[in-house]
């Protein structure tokens, strides 16, 4: 039923489509410039090889290489049994059938992110201010947005996408610095046969290509990007039954999301907000939708959280429908479910009290520490002491009270 | 002459044949599909309300420690977890489901009044269980409920239906909220 996002895949089918004519036409004005008569076809396929060597790297080291760039940690239940136990919850409301591997990234800035290509090596990655930062409700909507993502097939499209645009944007750079260095040499070269004229036509066809392939590349791809991230929104809705959820916890990571000292341009699609400019206008080279717009979406499904609701919502703000046809028709209307309170007499709408932030955060932390292999202690007077891995002291003094405290196992 | 037309017309016949039958194949290996996929949603329940089984014992235990003059209350979630454990049909089973997340619901409520119990890390942990256990036997019938719908819509539209009905493709039952309260408040509340 949601693999059906029908006119979605019929829409990116296309964009790939133009992305690809995008790149053998330059391809082939490149090697035309170079060598009129048979420039062209070695341009075509330089272009192609240089992208089948991007798609290789991509596929079989894409992910690892991300999450190394971002330091991630893989966790198992035993670490983290509230994500753990958050992110099963998603795998069976959105019937993905294979648990995802968890990563967690060192960083405190909150943000989370899917990826792999294939079933058996999807990831989702969450950031430990994400974990410090979020309700249990909130942590859900986040993690159902990025397994709507997995739902939908994003991963494997942006990928797909993303190399597509690499080998545009690579080809028009070395074009273009070629051109620029040693232009007139080779000008000069090649009027010494007839076709001076048609070299000089087809240098400056592919200039203006070179120049004009890449900004078209990324607007494909940012649009593409946006549209997706509204799909993940509406699937989100959909699995949680709790639109207020991920709206909350939207907002939550807009004000703290700016400023990523590891995401950079490339990764930035994947995230959940855009790492790069938390409040950056919209235009067509943003990754993201406006986070305020996509949490008044959230916010004006009227009580229902049905794909219908979300679309009806979007139509409202838009004017333009979002989802499909065919899944709005197959989709049958659902009610938001009630708030899961996170503690006695607290109401699950009313901001967390102090005590939860900071107990939240502290559990957050002792995780990491364990992660990186340090060991946790405890001096008589309160005071937690993290010792690295690798440290060769027997005991440690306690900074407080000045009590020796054993290491274990030493 | 003659017996080209007849050619023709037998490679015609031949040919729609075999796209008919591969059309029906086609359907009737989606219909089978999604009658699987019901199927295991359908597994998915029974292994969350296994797993809430096996919780209970435990949990009953550690706030035994705490609260031993709540009894009663204890005695009614052991009561309640033996009668859905021993559940003959299915709907005696899900009534018996019902009693148990009220049983549970209320052992919660009870356990507010002990702060020492609500700061036992065992206690926490398996209350993170409890709540999570919960969440996904109702993401389970949710997803159940998805399944089902899409099969049951297959079942009776055209052209899928003719085949449904030739093979004897039977409607899957949805589950049905039993009443306003539970729907407003599906989990157990802490």
């Amino acid at each position: 039923m949601w693999e059906a996002i029908e006119s979605n895949r019929r829409r990116s089918r296309w964009i790939v489509a133009g992305m690809a004519v995008l790149l053998v036409l330059l391809g082939a004005a490149v090697g035309g410039a170079v060598q009129p008569r048979t420039g062209p076809v070695f341009g075509v396929g330089a272009a192609l090889f240089l992208w089948f060597i991007l798609w290789l790297v991509a596929v079989f080291q894409g992910d690892q290489i991300m999450l190394l760039v971002a330091g991630a940690r893989k966790i198992e239940k035993s670490d983290a049994p509230q994500l753990f136990n958050v992110v099963e919850e998603m795998v069976i409301a959105s019937s993905l059938g294979k648990m995802p591997d968890i990563y967690v990234i060192p960083d405190d800035r909150p943000n989370a992110f899917a990826a792999g290509r294939k079933p058996e090596t999807r990831v989702v990655c969450v950031t430990s201010g994400l974990l410090k930062m979020m309700t249990r409700d909130e942590l859900q909507g986040v993690v159902a947005h990025e397994l709507g993502h997995h739902k939908n097939g994003d991963p494997a499209l942006m990928i797909l996408l993303g190399v597509m645009m690499g080998a545009i944007v690579l080809l028009a750079d070395v074009f273009l610095r070629g051109t620029f260095y040693m232009g007139g040499g080779r000008r000069s070269r090649s009027s010494k046969d007839d076709s001076g004229g048609l070299q000089v036509i087809l240098l400056v066809l592919a200039i203006v290509l070179a120049i004009l392939a890449p900004v078209l590349a990324q607007m494909m791809y940012f649009a593409c990007s946006r549209r997706r991230e509204y799909l993940a929104d509406a699937s989100a809705a959909r699995f949680t039954r709790y639109p207020e959820g991920l709206a909350s916890a939207l907002e939550k990571i807009t004000v703290q999301a700016s400023g990523g000292r590891k995401a950079n341009r490339v990764l930035a699609p994947m995230y959940i907000v855009n790492p790069m400019e938390a409040l950056a206008a919209v235009g067509l080279f943003s990754t993201h939708p406006p986070t305020t717009e996509r949490v008044q979406l959230l916010r004006s499904m009227g009580g229902g959280v049905g794909y219908v609701d979300y679309d009806a919502a979007f139509r409202k703000l838009t004017g333009k429908g979002v989802i499909g046809s065919r899944t709005l028709a197959e989709d049958k209307p659902e009610q938001a479910r009630a708030a899961v309170p996170e503690a006695p007499g607290v109401a699950a709408a009313a901001p967390d009290t102090r005590e939860q932030i900071v107990e939240r955060s502290r559990e957050v932390t002792k995780m990491m520490g364990r992660l990186d292999g340090m060991t946790m202690m405890r001096c008589e007077c309160g005071v937690g002491i993290k010792v690295p891995p690798g440290s060769t002291w027997p005991s440690i003094p306690c900074p407080r009270c000045g009590r020796d405290n054993p290491v274990p196992g030493k | 002459m003659g017996g080209a037309i007849v050619g023709v017309v037998a490679l015609g016949i031949g040919l729609f044949v075999v796209l008919l039958i591969i059309i029906v194949a086609g359907m009737y290996n989606g219909l089978v599909r999604a009658r699987n996929e019901t199927k295991n949603s359908w597994a998915q329940i029974d292994v969350q309300l296994k797993r809430r089984h096996d919780l209970i014992p435990n949990l009953v235990e550690t706030v035994r420690g705490y609260a031993s003059h709540e009894s009663k209350t204890l005695e009614g979630v052991i009561a309640a977890r033996s009668q859905a454990v021993a559940a003959p049909t299915v709907d005696a089973k899900i009534a018996a489901e019902g009693q148990l997340s009220q049983a549970l619901g209320r052992l919660m409520v009870v356990t507010e009044q002990y702060p020492d119990l609500k700061a036992n890390t065992n206690f926490l942990a398996l209350q993170e269980e409890l709540t999570s256990t919960e969440n996904k036997i109702s993401f389970a019938r949710q997803a159940y409920n998805d399944a089902a719908t899409t099969y049951n819509t297959r079942i009776e539209t055209f052209p899928s239906n003719i085949i449904a009905g030739n093979f004897g493709f039977k409607p899957e039952p949805l589950f049905q909220v039993q009443d306003e309260k539970e729907r407003q408040a599906p989990q157990v509340k802490f």
